[in-house]
């Protein structure tokens, strides 16, 4: 056996990869009348994962259905879109990109003959970004991203109220978690699609956030009349409980920067501190903190350090 | 310090012969083995007398870079790798263009100089410290390339380089690409300024220095090569406590973290020079 050890282990580490050619896991989960949201997995981007990390939903309006993200691959926007057809029996007529991060927009080539719609500031940087962002994730996943190209929004989407079909659709910039958000109320069913701006027993990411604007559009958030809550990362509730939590983590996160600054620790040595317990058991914890203190200490750091040069 | 233990590759193909053959391959296997473990046990008698035994096999960050290192960074210097210096970073950053290290070689006692590089940057090179009266410490960030073995070197007073290192996961590149300063700022006002404070922590002094500064690495295309290339940091009375030579790989607006074991009076005196022979000042004072 100690001999056939190495073939073997071989020959398992070859079936592995033809293991996760396999389907995503895209199971809808009906949340109110015409409703249905995609509850992914709340890891990081892995081979193993396909990238599938991210919540998406639908709205079969009765005028065709309204899609919220397009997941981050081409093979998963494809099967996508045949679970949402087989699903409402209505066909597809608009896909929502809600921000630009890569998990929310690589499946678009599975929606190119339908309107793409995204925010003005969300397709300029998409247009300058996405190459960039999914030449990362095909890093990160590796094989699952093959045949994923950038297709970029087409059509453009104005905030504010409007009917498709039977239902009353509100697109409310929420900027925060990235440099440009949109959040959608269905008046109609009650349903907050916060998107990105929630996270739900997973930590937040922070690569391009801002956090004073992310607690004011929690703010925001939380004054809508929703009944049903679906965050961007992590399960759907019925309650307020992860805008709480986001923002308590938010908090957190922004006063141990500037804390650690003011002692003048360095990025390894803020990396290394503990995460309290309430946060430590979300999904990629560490990880998480160890990213958002790459992505934001900077700012701390240069805050805390007076001018030397007499200038 | 580590040395590679080489399996003998013998024993596999022996073993598929017959019994009789496997039975003397195995004798064989067991002489070669036998001498394998001597040869090894006289090398690590020799190794404390003769410490040059920093070859690509040897290193534990497998990097196929290694010789070349040697070759080119330490100047075919003797070397050890040396876990007593101890670099941190994360194993994995999402912005090359900014690994911070952190590095400490206080448990080899004295060191002469200490250098930062990584094996697969095209220009490795990142930082050349001599602690003189600091503590052979330092925090700073870099730019990697791609993922990489990000190492540091310290000479002790018998020439010979202690390597230290970790490997970082990263994006690829991060000394290939425009930087966000260079992309949104005028450098007309920020160019060379100073920011700093100095800490007092368990009987130690803690020194953070930012100076401003693209370090334009020149493999950006129309942006020249540009650089710090000197910084010195000396008491009130002007008696040097370090001397650093800086490299383009260093992160743009370097933030040096520094540690002082015996606290010197202040105010500290900054002195930093570029390629293009800029001259920048400033004073540290203590932070009430």
């Amino acid at each position: 056996m100690r001999f056939c050890g190495q073939p073997f282990c071989l020959w398992l580490a070859l079936l592995a990869p033809m293991a996760q050619a396999q389907d995503y896991p895209i199971q809808p989960q009906q949340v109110a009348a015409d409703s249905w949201v995609v509850v992914a997995d709340t890891g990081y981007f892995t081979p193993a994962n396909g990238g599938f990390l991210v919540n998406t939903a639908f709205i079969a309006t009765g005028d065709g259905v309204v899609v919220l993200g397009s997941g981050p691959s081409r093979a998963f926007g494809e099967q996508y879109r045949r679970v949402i057809e087989h699903t409402t029996g209505q066909a597809v007529r608009e896909l929502i990109i809600t921000h630009k991060h890569p998990d929310h927009f690589l499946g678009n080539q599975a929606f190119r003959d339908v309107p793409i719609r995204a925010d003005e500031r969300t397709s300029a940087m998409l247009r300058s970004e996405a190459e960039g962002l999914a030449e990362n994730l095909y890093r990160l996943v590796g094989d699952r991203m093959q045949g994923t190209e950038v297709q970029l929004p087409t059509a453009p989407l104005p905030t504010g109220l409007r009917v498709v079909g039977g239902h009353r659709l509100e697109f409310i910039a929420v900027a925060g978690h990235t440099q440009s958000d949109i959040a959608v109320f269905d008046h109609t069913t009650g349903v907050l699609y916060a998107i990105d701006q929630v996270f739900n027993g997973r930590t937040p990411t922070l690569p391009n956030a801002s956090i004073a604007d992310w607690l004011a559009a929690l703010d925001r958030l939380q004054a809508l009349p929703f009944k049903v809550l679906v965050p961007g990362h992590g399960p759907v509730t019925r309650d307020a409980g992860p805008i709480h939590a986001t923002r308590r983590y938010l908090q957190w996160l922004d006063g141990s920067l500037r804390e650690a600054a003011g002692r003048g620790l360095t990025p390894n040595e803020v990396m290394a501190l503990p995460v309290p317990a309430e946060f430590a058991a979300w999904a990629e914890a560490r990880d998480e903190w160890r990213r958002s203190v790459g992505f934001l200490y900077g700012r701390y750091e240069q805050a805390a350090l007076p001018a030397v040069d007499g200038r | 310090m580590m040395t590679a233990a080489i399996p003998p590759r013998t024993l596999p193909a022996a073993a598929k012969r017959s019994p009789d053959a496997r039975q003397a391959a195995a004798n064989v296997g067991r002489s070669v083995a036998l001498l394998s473990l001597l040869c090894l046990l006289s090398l690590l008698c020799l190794l404390p007398l003769s410490a040059q035994a920093a070859s690509q096999a040897d290193d534990p960050l497998h990097s196929v870079m290694w010789d070349v290192m040697q070759r080119n960074v330490l100047h075919g210097a003797p070397a050890v790798f040396d876990d007593r210096v101890k670099v941190s970073l994360p194993r994995q950053v999402e912005d090359g263009q900014r690994v911070p290290v952190s590095v400490d070689a206080t448990a080899l006692g004295q060191v002469q100089e200490l250098l930062l590089f990584a094996d697969y940057n095209p220009l490795p090179l990142a930082l050349r410290m001599t602690p003189l009266r600091l503590q052979p410490v330092f925090s700073v960030a870099m730019r990697v390339n791609q993922a990489t073995p990000v190492r540091a070197a310290a000479r002790t007073a018998d020439g010979v380089w202690h390597v230290g290192g970790q490997l970082v996961d990263a994006p690829g590149g991060g000394c290939a690409l425009p930087t966000a300063t260079r992309n949104s700022t005028d450098w007309g006002t920020l160019l060379g300024r100073l920011y700093g404070r100095v800490w007092q922590a368990d009987g130690q002094q803690r020194i953070r220095l930012r100076i401003m500064h693209p370090m334009d690495t020149g493999l950006v295309g129309n942006i020249a090569r540009f650089h710090l290339d000197t910084l010195r940091l000396s008491d009130a009375s002007g008696q040097p406590l370090a001397e650093f030579e800086l490299q383009a790989p260093l992160a743009e607006n370097p933030l040096f973290t520094l540690q002082l074991a015996q606290p010197a009076p202040g105010p500290l005196q900054v002195s930093a020079s570029d390629s293009d022979g800029n001259f920048y000042h400033g004073r540290l004072q203590e932070q009430p």
